[in-house]
């Protein structure tokens, strides 16, 4: 391992692109993720990469969409109310099984909201957002150094699948600095790209990127080879951290930067005599389902957390089916969870209230 | 014996669907004419846009890749970003290109991308059963203006090749019909041109094509092509807009 430096999260998402072999970078400004692309104007420029300011997230996802169609590693990075206009290219380019990695640093809604950190993005993210059944993977890194590590993975999942990626962090990752560590040389997949269109030097027929399937027979047998894709990437990409939970009166199920709280919550927990695990879901799609049929009977049930209005809970809550108790507690406008508020709900909940 | 006329090589097999009368179809021909002289089939990359041709894809024998509804200059970008050497050209329609793509096509010519667009303006939405366009002339009888387009209410019909004219990284615009063999010996030297001038590096490109939509317009092929004389080119007139001097 190389040595420990201190950057900023936005900063280290590009970084680690660059690393992964990514040198095509679309996007258009928005807080809170702006510096992704002040780091790749400057650094694709010196090492003759490409970094474009589109006229507009539409524009920019579609951009991307030709980048992947010829077949390179390609970004594209905003925040919410960019993703939203993002969401039509997004849906072509699962359809039309492009790998591509998109970041979106969370910031809080719904409208123009506000600019603070949220994580109110879960369902047009991990739900679709755009039209058609389809599904991302979605990495949810709770760290400077995860985001690094996520970043460098996203790139080599969306070409082992010809899926886009998902990095979906909040306002807080992005503009936290942190130690981060880079690895001396990245773990590059290369993927067999022949469906590339690159033109076909006389060498093959013709290549197609599309996502128009007119004859229905044509479109289900389509849609059936997606959802076939999609169990494949269930069984194997599945992640998540489990901490503590052996054992734990109660399990708190938290994801990125609240996550981290929820870490601290544990300790003060213990201090009270109150034993807490921690499921933090690290793949939000594929949702690590499974990994609450082991815990789905802890005595005092779960509760979920989230910077929304409970969305992730949806999930929580298909995952127990009924098997325990699921409470929720959610801030919202920029607000983030407290220790101190957290910590309340965990001991009524060991209370049996 | 000698054959003196057949199917370019940079066309597929396939029958087109095009309705009777239709001109995408000459249209089609000519570019593919165009990238078998210039023996560039194997390096083109083109973009399908959303509209009656939103599957020629299957008819261009270069590798294509079907973009979403207005999108196909971003996608075009996207694509001659990461293959600079390669040629990429779009084709579209008017309501593709004019009204739900009108940012993209806009800003893909003002950034001067290197690309080669082929905009087809039929006066209507072909594909979506004859609604106004853009470009629909005032007085217009249309599926949404069942009254004739009125300035008043419906504005008035969108000049895009001189709009785009203004731009400097517009480096060549041609606005021409396929009305008449000779017309169509002029589009194809305009087609031409514009590949060419990708092939130089000088900027975006761009030919406007006067097209007929015998379908929507409820008019016979041969009548369409008249109406397309005597009302299109009329507001729309032939010439080139960007690029005269140009040498390629
Ligand atoms: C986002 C979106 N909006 C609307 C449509 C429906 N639609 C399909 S083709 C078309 C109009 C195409 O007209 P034009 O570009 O003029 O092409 P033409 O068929 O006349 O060649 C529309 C509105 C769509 N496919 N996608
Ligand atoms: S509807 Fe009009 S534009 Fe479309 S194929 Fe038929 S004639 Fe051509
Ligand atoms: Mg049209």
């Amino acid at each position: 391992m190389g040595k420990r430096i201190l950057m900023k999260g936005n900063e280290v998402i590009a970084e680690a692109a660059l690393r992964a072999g990514c040198r095509h970078f679309f996007g258009y400004p928005i807080t809170p993720q702006t510096e992704i692309s002040h780091y790749m104007a400057k650094k694709m420029e010196e090492i003759g990469g490409v970094f474009l300011q589109a006229e507009s997230e539409v524009a920019a996802i579609n951009m991307v969409y030709g980048a992947a169609s010829a077949g390179v590693r390609v970004m594209t990075s905003s925040s919410s109310p960019g993703i939203s206009l993002k969401q039509e290219g997004i849906s072509y380019s699962a359809c039309a099984e492009l790998p591509m990695v998109i970041v979106d640093i969370v910031r809080c809604g719904p409208g123009l909201g506000g600019i603070l950190p949220a994580q109110c993005d879960y369902f047009q993210v991990v739900k679709g957002g755009g039209h058609g059944d389809y599904n991302l993977i979605v990495l949810a890194p709770a760290s400077v150094q995860e985001l690094y590590e996520l970043t460098v993975e996203a790139f080599n999942l969306a070409d082992r699948y010809r899926n886009p990626v998902v990095i979906l962090g909040d306002g807080y990752l992005g503009q936290m600095m942190e130690a981060v560590e880079f690895r001396d040389e990245e773990p590059i997949e290369k993927a067999n790209k022949d469906w590339a269109t690159t033109g076909h030097g006389g060498k093959r027929t013709h290549n197609v990127t599309t996502s128009i399937y007119i004859d229905p027979n044509v479109l289900e047998a389509h849609n059936r080879k997606l959802q076939e894709k999609y169990r494949v990437i269930k069984e194997k990409e599945t992640r998540a951290e489990v901490f503590n939970c052996d054992g734990a009166d109660v399990v708190v199920v938290a994801y990125g930067t609240v996550a981290r709280v929820v870490k601290n919550v544990i300790k003060d927990a213990e201090k009270k005599g109150i034993k807490v695990g921690l499921i933090r879901p690290i793949t939000l799609w594929p949702f690590p389902t499974e990994v609450f049929d082991k815990y789905a009977t802890v005595p005092k049930g779960f509760l979920t957390v989230e910077m929304s209005a409970g969305q992730m809970v949806e999930d929580v809550r298909l995952a127990l089916n009924g098997r325990n108790r699921v409470e929720f507690h959610g801030r919202m406008g920029g607000n983030v969870p407290t220790q101190k508020d957290i910590l309340e709900i965990v001991c009524q909940m060991a209370d049996g209230q | 014996m000698a054959i003196v006329f057949k199917k370019p090589n940079a066309l597929t097999d396939k029958p087109f669907h095009y309705c009777p009368g239709c001109t995408h179809g000459i249209i089609h021909r000519l570019v593919a004419e165009v990238i078998d002289e210039l023996e560039i089939e194997g390096n083109t990359v083109g973009v399908s846009p959303v509209g009656c041709t939103y599957n020629n894809y299957e008819y261009f024998s270069c590798d294509m890749v079907q973009a979403a509804h207005g999108r196909a200059p971003a996608v075009a970008t996207g694509l001659k970003r990461a293959l600079p050497d390669k040629v990429v050209f779009t084709y579209q329609g008017d309501g593709d290109l004019a009204a739900i793509g009108t940012a993209e096509i806009v800003h893909a010519a003002t950034r001067g991308e290197k690309i080669t667009t082929i905009f087809v303006n039929n006066a209507i939405y072909g594909m979506t059963s004859g609604q106004m366009a853009p470009t629909t002339l005032v007085g217009q009888v249309t599926t949404t203006s069942p009254f004739g387009r009125k300035p008043q209410l419906h504005g008035y019909p969108v000049k895009v090749s001189e709009m785009l004219a203004t731009l400097e990284g517009a480096a060549y615009i041609e606005r021409v019909s396929v009305d008449s063999i000779k017309n169509i010996i002029k589009a194809k030297k305009a087609i031409k041109k514009a590949f060419q001038v990708q092939l130089a590096g000088l900027g975006f490109s761009m030919v406007e094509v006067l097209s007929t939509c015998p379908t929507n317009w409820g008019m016979s092929p041969v009548k369409s092509l008249d109406w397309l004389r005597e009302n299109m080119a009329e507001h729309y007139p032939l010439g080139v807009y960007k690029g005269k001097d140009l040498e390629v």
